[in-house]
This record gives C-alpha cells, structure tokens and sequence, in this order.
C-alpha cells in the first residue's frame, strides 16, 4: 500500500478516520474547516510558488520544498493536533533520506497563529516512522472499521457527522 | 452556503471568467440583462427551460463539482450532467453488492426502508387526525399492514404490503385535502390535479435524493428496495421512500390547502394533467423553503436542515453497508 503524510497524520489523530480514508470513504470535500485550510496555504505566502517547488516522491506530496536549503514547509491552519503534523512531516524527512538527501529539517508553519516549529531528524526517528508504517498498513488492512472514541477533537472532524448520524429511538 | 438554482427561463448560460453568466432569451431570439452567478455559491442547477451552453461551461460546472439536472417539457427527469465520479471507493461498492446478493442482507435494508417509510406516512396522518380530521381508520390499517414488514421474506411480499400501505394512506388525502379530489393514484401520467402533484413533488424528491447520494461513495445503482439499475439510479428510489412523506406531502397538503396552488396552474388535457410553470414555482419555493428548515438533531446534537437530513441517510447506509452500525431508517418525532 502507498503510505502519504495523510495517512501518518490520520494514524496519530484517529484510527477511524484513518481506516475509511484508506478505504476510499473520504469526507474532506464536505467540510468548511478543511477548505478554510486549504485557503490559508494556498493564499498565505505568495511568492512561495517561485521560490519553493513541488515534490513528488514514492507516493507522498510536499507541497512547498526548499531545495536549496533541504527544508520542507508545510502549512498548517492550527496547532490543535501538533503531535499528528510532526509525524507527517517526519515521514516526509524519513522519505528524503531513503531518496539520498542529506540532511533535510522541516518547519511547520501556522500563519494564522503567526508561529513555526522546526522538526529535525533525530537520532531514534528511522525505528519510529517505520513502526508507525507497519500500524499504518496493519489498521488500514484490518475488516472492521475501527471503533468510534468520542474526543473533543471530533466536533471539529470532516467526519464527524458520517460518524454522529444515527437515530436515537433504537437506544 | 451553496444553493440550488432552478432554471425556468430559457436562455444562454456561459463561463465568464471564474463566474457564471446566464443571458435570458425571449420568444423572438432578443436576449435580456444577463445575470451573474459567483460559481462557489452554486451547488446545482434544475433545468426546466431550455438551456443553450458549450462545453467550456460543462468543464468548467464539471471542475467545480456542480451537476446539471435536466427535466422535459412533461417536468419528468430526463437526465443530469455531472462531473466523473469523484467518490469511489472499491471497498464500498464490494460491500453494497454483497448486500443486495445476500437475499437477507438486502431484506434487511429494504424492510428497514418500508418501516421508515411507513413511520413517517403514519405521522402525517396523525398531525391531521389531531387537528379534526378522522383518519382512525387509515391509521388502523397502516399500523397493522407496518407489523407485517417484519415477516415478509421477499421482495415482492414487501412490496406487496408497501402497496397496500400506500392505498390506504393516499385514501386519507381526500380526508386531508378540501378542494381536490385524489381518485385514486395515477401515473404515466396524472390523470387530476393532485396526481400531476404528487408526480412532480415525488420528481423533486428523487433527484435530491439522488443528488445527496452522488456526494457520497454510495453507487446509486445498486438498491435493496427497488430493482437495481433498471432505467433510473434505483437507490435514490429507495431512500426516497423515506422522504417523500417528509418533503413532498406536506408541502402538497399545505398548497392545495391554503390554495397556493389552485386549478388554473394545472395544464388540462385529454389523457393528462400537468403542473403549469407558475404551479411549479409556488411548489419548488415551498420545497426550498421546506430544505432549508433547520431541525436539533438528537445525535449529532446541532441544527441540520431537512436536506441534509439526505445526506445522513447516506451516512447511515453507508456504515451498515460497511458493518459498522446497522441501519435504522429516518422517523420523524416532531
């Protein structure tokens, strides 16, 4: 299976949503939140489509890399799942050093909140992105989808209502 | 919000820049004042006139992910422009198959839609009974037909009481309705006023329906209820089941009633009635105005419009197709 940097940031925010966006039930395009973001990146630094390009390799996307300098910039709405972006652009350093590059840094960068966080490959990150590879495909591969866990994080998913529905005399 | 625009005028739609130009033409060829439609505020067009357009505005509509539903002169669904599929998911599609092979599975669902069905027609007629109407009777009957959904173990059976249901319930409309008379369903075509309704509204129905389904990874050709495939996106037929009582009925009672709708918007023929364009604008604004209705939703615990009340169904379908929850059909407690 191709592993993206939405798969990893998916494993690290909800195993559900992981597991239906592997399988094809995408939600994305229902959700305000999600084009609000989307907005943000694409209209935040404009002179980034000169300065930076775009790469594509073994399957991931980076949207923004500095090739001069071996940085990816990804930009992010909001902090709110920081730990889920930090797997996501280690996975993207993870896919440079396998394709040769020396060593590559990556910022995150959230323009609304005027903050940016440097994630750097660090000694250990090889054992744990390929940990996180094999959950990946364990989860996605699995019959059932995983079950609903109810978190504060949910109000906020594209998923959420595909989720939520549901009648409530049967209960 | 994105919204659905009804076309009835004819005239000229074309891409002007990243916005959407429609130039009306009358009778003679004389065009009128265009208009301008901002492209993110279209969710999609209904075509009842006719439309002149190229190309360049199909893959620009297509790019945009905006369907185009045509209708003819005899307001039936003739056919909808919408853009590739952009939902699939192999998963899905394995998944809904293997419900419709498996004689139980697929009994399953389609019980569950005539329950739902039922439940909501019964609901109407209730919000009547308790405002002076007798519908004792029909009441009676629906509920003991309901019970026997359960037991039916084909899908002609359950048709079969669906069919009865349904006699029994549009009976009641001529207890509901004061000035026009239901005499019985006709279809292909209408053969009164309240028939050439009830087409149209159960028209308008399917199309959302089937409009909320290609949103979703759902294939609107593989149903439960309806026979798969056989000329229309079948399953828009199935879920519309749940809905028509819900979106179209009440609407009708409450034009015929309050004669927003009156005989003079109805086209009279030998062998047919049709809906007048002026009949078909009151019924599609109080449609509209019907979809854009916000309700508390019990468990997503927010308001959600009856429209979108569609797309849940989708939701629930579709996570009972993947085994995740079973499905329970929409019943309306209000």
């Amino acid at each position: 299976m191709n592993i993206t940097g939405t798969h990893i940031a998916y494993l690290h925010t909800c195993h559900r949503k992981l597991w239906l966006f592997a399988n094809g039930i995408q939600m994305e395009h229902t959700s305000q939140i999600v084009a609000e973001g989307k907005l943000i990146a694409e209209t935040t630094y404009l002179d980034r489509a000169r300065k930076y390009t775009e790469l594509e390799l073994d399957g991931i996307k980076i949207d923004y890399y500095d090739a001069k300098n071996q940085v990816i910039h990804e930009v992010k709405k909001s902090d709110k799942v920081e730990h889920a972006h930090f797997a996501q652009v280690k996975y993207y350093l993870y896919i440079l050093i396998k394709n040769g590059i020396e060593n590559p840094s990556a910022i995150l960068e959230y323009p609304k909140m005027k903050q940016r966080q440097i994630v750097d490959w660090d000694e250990g990150d090889l054992a744990e992105v390929e940990k996180w590879k094999s959950e990946c495909s364990a989860i996605t591969h699995q019959y059932d989808c995983p079950p609903l866990l109810k978190k504060s994080i949910c109000k906020k998913c594209s998923y959420h209502d595909f989720c939520y529905a549901g009648e409530e005399y049967e209960l | 919000m994105k919204k659905t625009y009804y076309l009835f005028n004819p005239g000229r739609m074309s891409r002007k820049d990243n916005t959407l130009k429609f130039t009306p033409v009358d009778e003679s060829g004389k065009e009128g004042m265009p208009k301008y439609i901002p492209v993110e505020g279209v969710s999609d067009f209904y075509c009842f006139g006719s439309l002149d357009a190229n190309s360049a505005l199909y893959n620009f509509l297509g790019k945009n992910g905006i369907s185009v539903h045509f209708f003819d002169y005899y307001e039936h669904y003739t056919g909808s422009f919408q853009s590739k599929e952009y939902l699939l998911a192999g998963k899905m599609q394995i998944n809904q198959t293997q419900h419709y092979l498996h004689t139980g599975k697929r009994m399953a669902i389609a019980q569950k839609l005539i329950t739902g069905a039922a439940f909501n027609m019964s609901k109407n007629l209730k919000y009547y009974h308790n405002r002076g109407k007798d519908l004792e009777i029909q009441l009676t009957k629906i509920d003991l037909y309901a019970q026997e959904i359960e037991n039916t173990t084909t899908i002609s059976g359950l048709m079969g009481i669906e069919g009865n249901i349904r006699q029994v319930y549009y009976q009641a409309f001529d207890i509901i309705i004061k000035d026009h008379a239901m005499e019985g369903r006709s279809k292909q075509p209408p053969m009164n006023e309240l028939n050439a309704l009830i087409s149209f509204g159960n028209m308008m129905c399917y199309t959302l329906c089937l409009d909320q389904i290609y949103h979703t990874q759902l294939n609107p050709t593989i149903s439960f209820l309806h026979e798969p495939g056989y000329r229309r996106y079948s399953l828009a037929l199935d879920l519309a089941e749940i809905f028509k009582p819900i979106l179209v009925d009440r609407i009708i009672f409450r034009v015929l009633n309050k004669k927003e709708i009156q005989s003079k918007d109805f086209d009279f023929h030998v062998n047919k009635v049709i809906l007048k364009e002026s009949g078909k604008k009151v019924f599609i604004r109080a449609f509209e105005e019907r979809l854009n209705e916000t309700i508390k939703h019990r468990t997503l615990n927010k308001q959600v419009s009856y429209k979108s009340l569609v797309k849940l169904e989708c939701y629930k379908l579709s996570k009972h197709l993947l085994e995740m929850e079973t499905y329970q059909p929409f019943k309306i407690w209000w």
